[in-house]
């Protein structure tokens, strides 16, 4: 079985390992990468001095497969299964897109609707997000208690569409279904049922001397090169930049609610660590029951099928709409050429930006420290690869 | 009961077969059991219930699970260096096992009642480092060798806080002999070493403080001497897969399983041994005989098992040099001092 | 900034035609300037770096099959400004070299390897052009018009 090895191994950017170096594939099979990333390591035992990522195992076409619908609406459920844990915000980014490009005003409630969906959807996404991280960091259980919470608003999304996972609710111009009649009312409920379960989470996870001194000082990533790799949403405020979509580019109804951009303040170690990205995303879902429970006053009434197209033919034109998904900046390039299927459709994924700064923030660290900061990043391979 | 058996069976091999394997009757069981249990625990903490359809309330469920890892195929990783790779989960029980020698389950009952028992044990749960290694050597996967490597830094650095905790424990009862430390603190809990011993009211104030330290120093290193959260960094799910026993299957990853099982009760008995009377009834000469003695022993034994689990499930992991960290720069330096300081009153 | 005001502020700039500097701000929907493909680097460079413009976020950059040409658009935001603006250059399909803006941002990086790998543009001055989302032993460029799905790919057949 052994063989004598001449030539020193080299890495896929083609660095010649030193001779106390390895190279160690984490993934795409392995339980902290989240799905089928694959991680190229180079290591000096347990120090990691390369990281080179390996994506595209679960790349779909969904460009490919856009240009061939026979219809805008058609893309929706493609979509859905882009970011698989969040997939009311990829409707909703790809709706206010082909809107725009159709230059559709929608209804009021619809637009109601769909920023309580967009935020019940962000508190889903980011309950994963730190529960993930907890099981990457070791702690179990704080990854039930927020499935526990999550299977919550998963019936509330079952309530009004049917569907727990892909969701196919926001139609151009319009949604699938009004929400029935209790929605509203168990809303409220989840919302004060919610709140005391974040600080119960925090007090668990957040909080822990040993997930602090796990989490505090790693991966640091600086505003600046945060910006430079066009990282967003939770990854960029973490860094203590203060740049919300909702808020800067505003879309939707945002404008009217009253609430917060959390940002990275650095109050266990250095703004930008993992455990300051980690604290925006605990902080994020407060600020989102605060939207919740403000929309869900405020919703008006009125026909969430009125603005309906019965056919979507755009004008020749082009559209880049973004809007802030759990992950960040989720913008859709449409192109259309004036025919009902779309000519070029480009997925600006958040996590696929957030992603490309992993070799910048991981060299020194340790390979516990990798899985730290990959968890950290929050990736959906789903849409990393889309 | 050496005594009682030969009488019985008269002074043959016989014998001493059936007093080396009373602690295997004992290690299934209370695997089955504590592989329930910290199912149970687990999912009670965590909001659920776990298993509940294999007979009543899921009680079924460990046979079922071991069924399964009896009839699972056995595979062996081609570029394996096979002879390691099988020997490795059998010296890694062997060692667990070998341990349970001269654990004092009753006065009446220890497989081999040795003057230097402490020192056995310490010696004897080096062998697991070697099985280990030859584990992650053996299965020819990067993981699994740095699963290795972590649990043997592990391991080592963490026997000198426990061994100057078993030190202590020496120094003030005069004997490695594990029955004779249980000896030692029996007649009630009043003279158990957590709280001072069988001393005079003064001498035992001034030892409460320093054994105190000391159990929570013997228990932290215990902890990490089993590789469990937050020191389970040589499996460590999310990092090396599975650590040493990624490319285990079947049987062979059953041993190793039961060999972290008897391991966990094996530590959890010699903290009841060290500090809290080992198989001596709390309340003096109540409920006490040798049935008894074993009953408490148990008891104990599984209520440090169960402190485990609970500790277990609630933190998260500790990084590898924060672990070197924590042995050497925080346990070592206070069981130094908590030793200096024991001995002294002792000899006062 | 309105686009208005950045296109005049680019063109005083960079007055020569070499630059290619092209407005599209009657266009449907998004505005767009289009510049010459091989000075896309100093227009960025002005752009980021401009006091008044700061456009330090590169939203997204798109690879386009414009059907003979192939197009890269460049989405750039700034943070400190909240002001957006398009870029675009188009080049031919026979020839698709395009100077990377890697070395301004970058998001570039995987973006322009994205680029490269669904449309086959080159990109000059990039660090590290590999295929990204497809295998890396894949033939063709799939977004283009004119793609046609091999049969086989390592003696797999590949469905449909």
């Amino acid at each position: 079985m052994s063989e004598i090895i001449t030539t020193p191994p080299v890495s896929s950017t083609g660095r010649t390992l030193r001779t106390e170096e390895m190279i160690l594939n984490m993934g795409p099979q392995h339980p902290a990468t989240h799905g089928v990333l694959r991680l190229e390591l180079v290591v000096d035992g347990e120090i990691v001095v390369d990281v080179i990522p390996h994506i595209g195992y679960l790349h779909r076409c969904f460009e490919k497969h856009c240009e061939h619908m026979t219809n805008y609406q058609q893309v929706i459920p493609y979509t859905d299964r882009m970011d698989y844990v969040a997939s009311m915000t990829n409707e909703f980014g790809f709706v206010v897109a082909a809107e725009r490009l159709l230059k559709i005003q929608v209804p009021e409630r619809v637009d109601y609707i769909r920023v309580i969906m967009a935020e019940f959807q962000r508190i889903a996404s980011h309950l994963i997000a730190i529960g993930t991280y907890g099981i990457d960091i070791g702690a179990f259980t704080p990854f039930l208690y927020c499935f526990r919470d999550r299977e919550k608003i998963l019936d509330l999304f079952e309530m009004t569409c049917g569907a727990r996972l892909l969701y196919n609710y926001m139609w151009v111009g319009g949604l699938s279904h009004d929400v029935p009649p209790d929605f509203i009312p168990k809303a409220k409920e989840f919302c004060t049922y919610f709140k005391p379960n974040i600080k119960e989470l925090n007090d668990l996870l957040t909080y822990n001397e040993i997930f602090v001194k796990r989490t505090a000082n790693v991966g640091v990533l600086p505003a600046d090169v945060a910006i430079n790799y066009g990282c967003s949403g939770p990854m960029l405020r973490g860094s203590g930049v203060d740049w919300d979509l909702r808020r800067d580019d505003p879309y939707s109804v945002y404008h009217k609610f009253d609430w917060d951009v959390c940002v990275g303040k650095g109050e266990m170690g250095t703004v930008g660590d993992c455990w300051d990205r980690h604290i925006v995303r605990a902080r994020e879902m407060e600020q989102s029951v605060r939207i919740i429970e403000q929309a869900l006053e405020q919703i008006p009434e009125g026909d969430v099928h009125a603005a309906i197209p019965k056919r979507i033919r755009p004008n020749p034109g082009e559209v880049y709409a973004r809007i802030e998904s759990p992950r960040g900046e989720l913008g859709y390039y449409i192109v259309s050429d004036g025919s009902a299927t779309p000519y070029r459709i480009k997925a600006r994924s958040p996590a696929f930006s957030n992603l490309s700064v992993i070799n910048e923030i991981s060299k020194g660290a340790m390979i516990a420290d990798m899985v730290a900061i990959a968890g950290s990043i929050d990736i959906v391979l789903g849409e990393v690869d889309r | 009961m050496e005594q009682f058996l030969i009488s019985l069976l008269g002074d043959n091999i016989w014998v001493h077969i059936i007093m080396g394997a009373l602690p295997l009757v004992f290690i299934l069981p209370y695997a089955l059991v504590t592989i329930y249990l910290e199912m149970k625990i687990a999912a009670h903490m965590q909001d659920r219930l776990a298993y509940m359809r294999t007979g009543w309330h899921g009680t079924l469920q460990p046979f079922a699970d071991i069924l399964k890892l009896l009839q699972k195929e056995d595979t062996i990783p081609t570029a394996a260096d096979k002879i390691l790779f099988i020997l490795a989960p059998y010296i890694v029980f062997t060692g667990t096992y070998a341990a349970f020698a001269v654990l004092p389950f009753s006065k009446a009952y220890v497989g081999s009642d040795l003057n230097i028992g402490l020192f056995y044990i310490v010696a004897i749960s080096s062998l697991v480092v070697v099985g280990l290694l030859m584990a992650g050597w053996a299965s020819n996967n990067k993981w699994s060798l740095f699963g290795a490597l972590r649990s043997a830094a592990q391991i080592v650095s963490y026997e000198i806080p426990s061994a100057f905790a078993i030190l202590a424990v020496i120094m003030i009862t005069g004997t490695m002999s594990l029955n004779g430390i249980s000896d030692f603190q029996s007649s009630g809990i009043q003279n158990w070493l957590i709280f001072g011993g069988p001393f005079p009211m003064g001498k035992k104030l001034l030892l409460f403080p320093f054994m105190l330290i000391m159990f929570v120093i013997y228990y932290i290193s215990s902890m990490a001497e089993v590789n469990r959260t937050p020191f389970d960094i040589p499996e460590a799910e999310s990092e090396l897969v599975q650590g040493y026993n990624t490319e285990f299957s079947g049987m062979k990853f059953a041993m190793f399983y039961l060999a972290e099982y008897a391991n966990l009760f094996v530590v959890s008995a010699i903290v009841t041994v060290l500090f809290f009377g080992g198989w001596a009834s709390p309340f003096g000469t109540f409920m006490s005989g040798p049935g008894w003695d074993a009953f408490w022993f148990i008891t104990k034994g599984m209520f440090f098992v169960c402190v485990n689990i609970w500790l277990r499930w609630t933190l998260p992991r500790l990084r590898v040099d924060q672990l070197m960290y924590v042995s050497w720069k925080v346990l070592t330096p206070f069981a130094l001092f908590c030793v200096l300081a024991i001995g002294l009153i002792v000899v006062w | 900034m309105s686009p208005q005001e950045i296109l005049e502020r680019l063109t005083a700039k960079f007055p020569d035609s070499a630059f290619g500097i092209e407005a599209k701000l009657d266009a449907p929907v998004d505005p767009f300037i289009k510049v010459s493909p091989q000075h896309i680097i100093e227009i960025a460079q002005f752009l980021r770096d401009d006091d008044e413009l700061q456009f330090d976020f590169l939203s997204s950059l798109s690879g386009i099959d414009l059907k003979g040409k192939l197009g890269v658009v460049y989405h750039l935001s700034s943070l400190p400004k909240k002001h957006k603006i398009v870029l675009r250059v188009e080049v031919p399909t026979e020839a698709p070299e395009v100077q990377s803006v890697e070395s301004v941002w970058k998001t570039a990086n995987w973006h322009e390897r994205e680029a490269f790998d669904l449309f086959g543009i080159r990109f000059t001055g990039h660090s590290d052009l590999r295929r990204i989302l497809l295998p890396y032993d894949w033939e063709g460029y799939p977004l283009r018009k004119d793609y046609q799905v091999p049969e086989f790919y390592n003696g797999m057949k590949v469905p449909y």
